[in-house]
């Protein structure tokens, strides 16, 4: 996904000379280092030092530029925390906050590098959107759109590498409104980024034993396509929640929140990250399944198998 | 050598600036009877500074609009902003009459939105990376505009401050000209007695690579020559010693008017010493 939204950003950047990635020592990615090569003065690495990277990026959208500001997710979020608070979402500038490699992608780095509450805190900050694509294809719309469009900051959730194609033959990705990346009339799995591949696994898992299953793919996480949410939940006889995040403040407590106030009568489960840190090590399917994110436990809780 | 980007005026009247710095402090104590709290003596301690920013170094466009930008990074001491703005138009008599009160759009901090502000401060640390920012901005346009901005000595005690003065000279930011108001005060005491290790700043600034210069912080001609005869190929660090609550003598350094509103009584005596400067 990383080498996707450098590709998307470079190309962009080619169309409008307004646009700038200001970096904190990242390894160039992809293309970054052809954007980094063909647009110098348009390429800002701050090095380790993220509070600048926010500073600047405001400084440039407040004299009409577009920029980016990029790294791995904890850093440009977490650590510059006031920064995107004051600078870009007080002043509402648009501003794309990229947290890359969200979640517990980075599964060998431990706990300093595991991005577990960021939809709850970016979602806290009044003005910040928050879009987080599934698949490289939802990456190239989200990144798009991101460079063009004008409402305010915006927090880019995306993931590393490797993401498979999950989208093909989906309804076309708008901001705001809900996809589905396949429909069905029994069970409506909700989720959003990286572990939208589990999602589609399990719906898979449903399908085998009868079921009709819809996947949604919820990539606009702020505002919140409550509609969509309405909608599923009255169009579902269960409705099943996947996110990569703590269970405060994402999509699950979001959604159930919609449910209670619309007297949803559908059966209404959610899976997320624990709240706890965990001190395991392994790949990014070990670290959820730690969390009790896999197939085989949601399969078990929900009465698959 | 002077400085490759030219200020707006050519020679400085100092008579003039001293009646203008004379009269602002004048319109702030006046406001401060409208309120309880306002920073008194942090706006008196860069008064001369931002003065000279607004009045001799900043150049306007042919429309009057200004060309070059000011950013109050130490957004606690922008009563005086606020009333060059007044003077200058931008901002209202009304706008100062409800200063702090819900039919006025100003408080205690500069907000972006306001005319004639062009950054949310007020949270220090923010103001020169912002400015940095800015100063890339027009660089990349190739304007040859520059950024004014002013911080204060305990802003320089953060960490973002350090980031950008890193960053503002590794990225050459030659149109970035900033200023500390070194008054030497912070809230809990003299910042030599409680942060020795904080100076001396000069050096600091120019082991970053910065173009460094200090001046007394209430010369207006020191601070107009310092800044018009830079050198101008690096950032530019204006290190102003000053003294907090500069202009009426129950108020220099006595940290309670970092804060405080005069009363009645010490409102007269601040007027007899403003007017008897005159």
């Amino acid at each position: 996904m990383r080498n996707t939204f450098s590709e998307v950003l470079y190309q962009e950047a080619s169309r409008n000379p307004d646009i700038y990635i200001v970096v904190a020592d990242i390894s160039p990615a992809g293309s970054m280092s052809k954007f980094s090569m063909q647009y110098p003065e348009r390429f800002i690495n701050v090095g380790v030092a993220e509070q600048s990277m926010i500073g600047i990026c405001a400084g440039l959208a407040l004299k009409g530029c577009r920029p980016f500001a990029y790294t791995i997710a904890t850093f440009s979020l977490y650590r510059p925390f006031e920064m995107v608070r004051d600078d870009l979402c007080y002043q509402n500038l648009p501003v794309t906050v990229v947290g890359m490699g969200a979640g517990v992608i980075y599964s060998t780095l431990g706990g300093t590098h595991h991005t577990m509450e960021d939809i709850a805190i970016a979602g806290a900050i009044p003005n910040m959107q928050i879009v987080a694509p599934c698949d490289p294809a939802e990456c190239t719309e989200a990144t798009r759109w991101c460079a063009q469009q004008k409402n305010g900051p915006v927090y880019l959730r995306i993931g590393k590498a490797g993401e498979p194609d999950l989208t093909r033959g989906a309804d076309p990705w708008v901001f705001g409104k809900l996809r589905y990346l396949r429909r069905g009339a029994d069970v409506c799995i909700l989720t959003y980024g990286v572990i939208t591949k589990m999602a589609m696994a399990l719906a898979d898992r449903l399908a085998a034993r009868g079921k009709s299953v819809s996947v949604v793919s919820v990539h606009t996480v702020k505002p919140l396509d409550c509609e969509g949410i309405i909608a599923a939940l009255s169009g579902h006889r269960h409705v099943i929640v996947i996110e990569e995040h703590v269970p405060q403040g994402g999509l699950a407590p979001q959604t159930k929140q919609i449910a209670w106030d619309i007297h949803a009568e559908c059966r209404l489960d959610t899976f997320t990250l624990q709240d706890h840190f965990i001190h395991n090590y392994g790949s990014h399917d070990d670290l959820l399944a730690a969390h009790g994110l896999s197939i085989a436990k949601i399969a078990q809780r929900i009465g698959l198998d | 050598m002077k400085a490759s980007i030219p200020a707006r005026a050519n020679s400085f009247d100092e008579a003039l600036a001293r009646e203008r710095c004379r009269r602002y402090r004048r319109r702030i104590l006046d406001i401060s009877q409208q309120v309880s709290a306002l920073h008194i003596g942090s706006a008196y301690s860069c008064t001369e500074i931002v003065d000279c920013m607004y009045h001799a170094l900043i150049r306007n466009n042919a429309n009057g609009s200004p060309r070059d930008t000011f950013l109050m990074s130490k957004g606690h001491g922008c009563m005086i902003q606020y009333v060059i703005l007044e003077e200058l138009g931008i901002l209202s008599r009304a706008d100062l009459d409800a200063y702090c009160t819900p039919n006025g759009r100003l408080g205690v901090h500069p907000d972006y939105g306001s005319p004639g502000i062009v950054a949310a401060t007020g949270s220090l640390g923010h103001g020169l990376s912002m400015a940095c920012g800015m100063a890339l901005a027009e660089k990349g346009r190739k304007t040859g505009n520059v950024i004014y901005t002013v911080l204060s000595d305990g802003e320089v005690q953060e960490g973002s401050t350090w980031e950008a003065v890193m960053m503002a000279s590794s990225l050459r930011c030659d149109n970035l000209v900033a200023a500390v108001d070194n008054n030497d005060f912070q809230s809990l005491g003299r910042t030599s007695e409680t942060h020795p290790s904080f100076y001396p700043l000069l050096d600091k600034f120019r082991a970053f690579g910065w173009e460094a210069v200090e001046v007394d912080g209430h010369d207006s001609r020191a601070i107009f020559e310092a800044v018009t005869e830079r050198e101008g190929s690096r950032p530019f660090m204006l290190v102003a010693k000053t003294t907090k609550g500069k202009g009426v003598s129950y108020m220099e350094n006595v940290p309670i008017w970092h804060y405080r509103s005069p009363n009645k009584d010490e409102y007269s005596r601040a007027v007899e010493e403003l007017e008897a400067a005159r």
